[in-house]
């Protein structure tokens, strides 16, 4: 079968970028988008031209590198799967394919299909973490944690840091992301001494990284690999609104967003 | 010009050496730590552990990865577990027992002294996992739980669903996120080491090309810490990430490190077969598998028919069969060398012939379907996501895969490579695993020497080495600077008719026939010429597009193909040396009369650690003799 993929080309952010269609013949319905692209990209080089960027490692859907748009949904038409699992056969013989990369003010464009996602980064710096040095630790059945608390934190802490969610809500909102993170630690006793401190200081950081509000639509959820739900979104507010009450003395700084790659002085 | 190892292993009794060698060390004064800088390459579970732990500490840190984040470091992607001799199950496991399984496990070729501290450890790093908000399984009761792994008669395998490695990365990675904003680590995302900046002898520094910019720059320390996995990638097709990469090891083998045992792979079992030549990776599937599955081929050769109409009888379930004692469950690379034996003879199945099948129908039949379901759900979703077949009704098909790499940088005790100040941590180094890792023992590898060992280490050498101050315009680092620009200009300037990966797969192609999992002097030897001729051709016929000033993909893949090059030459050069069989490394010409594996203690009992001698010239060959007091080796048996 064929396939046509019309990619966003684009050389970097100064570049004024474009859609280049390009027919791939689909070898067979095990292949993966990713593979579907590579076959591409061998095509390409063979032609002198430049391969198309896009982000991709593990290819097992674990460790969220890559994602892009398909037809306008991120991470495409299957649910709960990354670009890497999605398979061919999913698309119709003659199929025409958008791709596009993840569009949002916080992801500031690299090239092609790549976007730069250190704003996820610096929410966690932020604050998504327990404070414990190594060496502190007490006994691991010190404190004991019922299974369906386990099972709650394993839930919220299954993201994968792709980014599909921002760029399927039509606001931009880090939400679901950054709820995930407080759900997961917040419920956990072991997270329970700093649960204001990190509702409060990742809420702020991310809306100085410049994502948008969450106005509950929910376009989130349904893109996300792993499925993570709303309601760590509504974990978030309601720390976010505790801590901020009874942090109300303590003053926030944020770490600054940085979009420069040159990290040397 | 071979040199003489000294792996400091420490005298006396076994369970007392790492605190003995722990009171001995110097320590660094809490106010001077800051005024000594770190480098950390990597950021997986040794990586992002040791640099947290070392910020922790108080030393300033600079952490560099090749990933747009730490985050996606390869640990990620481990499934099962990881093993902690706990004993919360009271089933008689003890860190001697874990140590005893670990040394024979990898066939008497690991460090008595260093498995021993890993046991050891195993129990704090569970402790450290929780208290960072690891979300474990848990019994309803709030404790713990465990489950078998690996055929170990123990219950120590400490788990997250099916995602343990994430689970562990991500409290590692929140740990050293905690320290970037503590200010002690600088993070380097999208930053490849390219070299390694020695002076006077010792590792003072690293050159790194930035992935976005192109732009190269020499970053200098007081010491040089490599976490930055295994090699496996040389074959082109495995279950590493597609970046995981050899290039920062190799050239800091190439600057002089000894690279120790780098015949020693591991090839799982358990992995979806390839289905065509487009195919970019391998797709593991838990181990677990086997404690239900049963695995066989058709008795015929070339026998075609669906699995449903071979008859019992025309079966053959052929480790049943073999080993009766330990049946499905036998380890990994006996496992793995079996399934290849029945796919050379003409019966294996699937379109390619090479594949067996992993049939949970009795399983099924006994336990009913939804109790399959609750052990495996997630597996036979993603069997089925990617082979379009339904596991509940047809048998899987599963292939042998290389998983693991064994072999990596020699380090001594300390884990200092034979390059003073430079430290291996993780995959990366050689030390623990032997001949052959057991399952649910990488990720307490890693985080053993990144959360416990080299903070001690590190210390003790900066107070006894007392490196003195350098500057970036220092000779040495000068030469590794220009020496890396050129080698980029070099893979620009070839131009040739063949893409990167194309050279890639057939060099993968010749490793993993010769110096997979089954070799002999014969093909070794014809491999060594294969790869020198194809990597001559790579020099004078690749073709890199686009320039080395912006996110050039091509670029960074031309470079590390240029190294596994050398370094698969290398892995066939070790496995023909060795004239023996252990663990991942089976000769054909050494197995016992039915068909094992056969060691050779009195003339193979040594760590085989090679030099750098030059491009295209024979490495030089120095042996760590390995003395086993406390384990003593005998013939592996699972009949």
């Amino acid at each position: 079968m064929k396939v046509t993929l019309k990619i966003w080309r684009q050389k970097n952010p100064g570049d004024r970028g474009r859609f280049v269609s390009y027919p791939v013949e689909v070898v067979n319905g095990e292949m993966s988008m990713l593979e579907c692209l590579d076959v591409l990209n061998e095509q390409l080089i063979e032609k002198g031209e430049e391969p198309v960027a896009f982000e991709h490692d593990c290819r097992e859907g674990i460790c969220g590198s890559c994602g892009f748009m398909i037809n306008g949904v991120a991470h495409g038409p299957m649910p709960a799967t990354t670009v890497c699992q999605l398979t061919m056969r999913h698309f119709k013989d003659g199929e025409e394919l958008v791709l596009e990369p993840w569009r949002s003010r916080a992801f500031p464009f690299v090239k092609d299909l790549v976007v730069d996602r250190r704003a996820f980064d610096r929410i966690i710096q932020s604050g998504g973490y327990v404070s414990v040095s190594t060496g502190n630790a007490p006994d691991g059945n010190a404190i004991p944690v019922g299974k369906e608390i386990a099972d709650a934190a394993m839930d919220a802490a299954a993201c994968i840091g792709c980014g599909a969610c921002v760029a399927a809500c039509p606001n931009g909102s880090a939400a679901l992301f950054t709820g995930a993170k407080i759900a997961h630690l917040g419920v956990l006793p072991q997270g329970k001494p700093e649960e204001d401190r990190r509702a409060v200081r990742m809420v702020a950081q991310m809306n100085v990284e410049g994502f948008g509000s969450c106005t509950n639509i929910g376009e989130c959820t349904g893109v996300c690999p792993k499925e993570i739900q709303l309601d760590v979104i509504a974990k978030m507010n309601r720390d976010y609104l505790c801590g901020a009450w009874r942090e109300r003395k303590q003053t926030v700084t944020a770490i600054a967003p940085v979009t420069s790659w040159e990290m040397e002085k | 010009m071979a040199i003489k190892l000294d792996a400091h292993i420490p005298a006396g009794p076994i369970d007392q050496a790492w605190d003995n060698v722990r009171f001995e060390m110097k320590l660094v004064n809490p106010a001077n730590k800051r005024r000594h800088h770190l480098i950390v390459v990597g950021s997986g579970l040794a990586g992002a552990s040791a640099s947290a732990t070392l910020g922790e500490l108080g030393y300033s840190v600079k952490c560099f990865c090749f990933q747009d984040s730490p985050r996606r470091a390869h640990s990620i992607a481990a499934q099962g577990g990881i093993n902690a001799a706990k004993n919360y199950q009271n089933d008689g496991d003890s860190i001697y027992r874990l140590f005893y399984d670990t040394v024979k496990g990898g066939d008497f070729r690991a460090r008595e002294a260093n498995v021993y501290r890993l046991a050891q450890n195993s129990v704090h790093i569970i402790d450290q996992c929780v208290a960072q908000g690891v979300p474990f399984a848990r019994e309803y009761g709030g404790s713990l739980e465990n489950r078998s792994f690996g055929g170990a008669q123990v219950s120590r395998t400490f788990y997250a669903r099916g995602q343990t490695g994430q689970q562990l990365l991500l409290g590692a990675y929140q740990a050293l996120e905690r320290q970037i904003d503590a200010g002690q680590v600088a993070m380097y995302p999208r930053s490849e080491m390219l070299d390694l900046v020695v002076i006077d002898g010792q590792a003072r520094g690293i050159v790194t090309r930035n992935l976005i910019t192109g732009k190269l720059g020499v970053h200098l320390a007081d010491a040089v810490i490599l976490a930055t996995g295994g090699y496996g990638n040389v074959y082109y097709l495995s279950t590493n990430a597609k970046g995981s990469n050899a290039t920062a090891i190799w050239r800091a083998h190439r600057r002089g490190a000894l690279f120790a045992n780098p015949c020693f792979t591991q090839i799982h079992p358990t992995c979806i077969p390839v289905s065509g030549d487009y195919q970019s990776k391998l797709t593991l599937m838990s181990e677990s598998l086997r404690n239900d599955g049963r695995i066989w081929v058709p008795k015929q050769k070339g026998d075609k028919r669906r699995p449903d109409q071979v008859p019992e009888g025309e079966r053959d379930y052929y480790l049943e069969r073999k080993y009766p004692a330990f049946g499905n469950l036998v380890p990994r690379d006996v496992a793995s060398r079996n399934a290849k034996a029945v796919c050379d003879e003409g019966r294996g199945v699937g379109e390619t012939g090479l594949g067996v099948y992993l049939d949970f129908a009795e399983a099924i039949g006994r336990l009913g379907v939804e109790t399959i379901r609750e052990r495996y759900g997630n597996l036979f979703d993603m069997y089925q996501r990617i082979t379009d077949e339904d596991p509940y009704k047809v048998p899987m098909r599963i292939y042998p895969a290389i998983h693991y790499t064994m072999g990596g940088l020699w380090v001594d005790y300390n884990l200092q490579s034979t390059i003073p100040g430079l430290f291996v941590l993780g995959e990366a180094n050689f030390s623990d695993h032997g001949a052959n890792r057991l399952g649910a023992s990488a990720l307490m590898q890693g985080l053993s020497d990144g959360y416990f060992i080299i903070p001690y280490t590190v210390g003790n050498y900066l107070a006894t080495a007392k490196p003195k101050p350098v500057k970036p315009d220092n000779p040495a680092a000068q030469e590794a600077l220009a020496a890396t620009q050129q080698g980029i200009a070099k893979l620009l300037a070839i131009q040739g008719r063949r893409t990167v990966d194309s050279f890639h797969r057939e060099l993968g192609k010749i490793v993993w026939d010769d110096c997979g999992m089954s070799r002999n002097a014969k093909g070794l030897q014809e491999a060594i010429g294969k790869i020198r001729a194809l990597r001559e051709e790579y020099w004078q016929n690749v073709t890199v597009p686009g320039s080395g000033d912006d996110l050039n993909q091509s670029l960074e893949k031309a470079a590390r193909v240029a190294d596994f090059f050398e370094l698969g030459e290398l892995m066939c050069l070790d496995a023909l040396e060795r004239s023996e069989s252990c663990g991942g490394h089976f000769r054909e010409e050494y197995q016992t009369p039915d068909g094992e594996a056969q060691r050779d203690d009195e003339h193979f009992s040594y760590v085989a650690a090679w030099g750098y001698t030059g491009p295209g010239n024979t490495p030089d060959l120095t042996k760590e003799p390995l003395e086993f007091a406390y384990v003593h080796p005998s013939q592996r048996s699972y009949k």
